[in-house]
């Protein structure tokens, strides 16, 4: 099914979680994925709620972190 | 002798807040940041680069257990955005000190202050501590301390413009008038700018282009360092009055 993360149209398989999301998006660094947040369809996910939040087809996800500014 | 800052009841030994945009690496950032003894650093929320997992992140270099972290809404020209961009760096990172930045337009990246306020409003009944990035406008100013602000930051000029304090009466007037910390945010180009900041009573200085921009950073993030201490003595200690003719250093009796 087809979802937009953050801004780009992106396929997942049916059931997929935002933690199983977060992963896949870490690619083969394996870092952690302390320190991002995740919004869904304008919606902030708490981290508590990632791994038990299943994605739905159509939904808009951004997920965000921490980068240098002033 | 102790002379610290308290920010909405946290205490930091440095005056000086340095930004973490700008920099040629993170790793340039962090020296920078430790040259100049900053405590805080503001840092900006960005979509993760989804085409490249494996970039570095500010977090490995510029790290959170060794600087407090000091989430901003730079890009945000609505209230509502700030508000959406905060809540998200809460959730990022856990912390509830944030710098809200409402900006106007894109060539001046000046204030808009009735944005800015309806935001701050927002912010502190979401239960957010707010340090405000605001225009030099004591009126304005006021507002947002009466609203809950836990810092006021005036621009000294615009921001990455290293103008120095344009309006030093505007900046005066917010300090005399505000019983929250005072940091001139923006402006702020060499040493001597960042101690006239400090000269002018305000709490302390926050910068960035002015160290990243520097052709050394690391030795510019020391002056300022320096500048910001000096700064500060020189208003505790209390100048001499200015007079309009000379008045000898050497006694004048027993003059040969």
């Amino acid at each position: 099914m087809l979802i937009t993360v953050n801004g780009e149209s992106r396929e997942v398989e049916a059931g997929t979680t935002l933690a199983m999301l977060v992963l896949q998006l870490s690619g083969e660094s394996g870092r952690d994925p302390r320190g991002i947040a995740i919004e869904r369809n304008l919606e902030i996910v708490p981290k508590s709620e990632h791994a038990t939040t299943v994605i739905e087809a159509g939904d808009r996800i951004e997920v965000v972190q921490f980068v240098g500014g002033g | 002798m102790t002379d610290s800052l308290t920010i909405a009841g946290k205490t930091y030994n440095s005056r000086l807040i340095v930004g973490t945009g700008k920099y040629a690496s993170y790793q340039q950032n962090a020296d920078a940041a430790r040259a100049a003894g900053a405590e805080i650093v503001t840092v900006a929320l960005r979509r993760v680069n989804l085409s490249n997992p494996n970039e570095e992140r500010l977090t490995d270099f510029v790290k959170p257990d060794e600087f407090t972290y000091l989430p901003n809404t730079a890009g945000c020209y609505t209230a509502d955005e700030a508000v959406r961009t905060l809540r998200l760096a809460r959730e990022a990172g856990g912390w509830n000190l944030v710098k809200l930045e409402v900006l106007a337009d894109q060539k001046t990246l000046y204030p808009n202050m009735p944005e800015t306020l309806e935001a701050a409003k927002a912010l502190i009944a979401d239960g957010f501590e707010v340090m405000v990035y605001c225009s030099d406008d004591p009126v304005y100013a006021k507002m947002l301390e009466d609203a809950g602000c836990c810092a006021i930051m005036p621009l000294g000029s615009l921001i990455g413009s290293g103008l120095g304090i344009m309006n030093p009466v505007n900046i005066r007037l917010i300090v005399e008038q505000t019983r929250v910390p005072v940091i001139v945010d923006a402006g702020v180009g060499t040493a001597s700018d960042a101690a006239f900041a400090m000269e002018l009573g305000c709490d302390g200085v926050l910068m960035n282009t002015a160290i990243a921009a520097a052709k050394d950073p690391i030795r510019m993030a020391n002056a300022m360092k320096h500048a910001v201490i000096a700064g500060r003595d020189a208003y505790l200690a209390g100048r001499m009055p200015k007079k309009m003719y000379a008045d000898p250093s050497s006694p004048l009796a027993g003059l040969i």
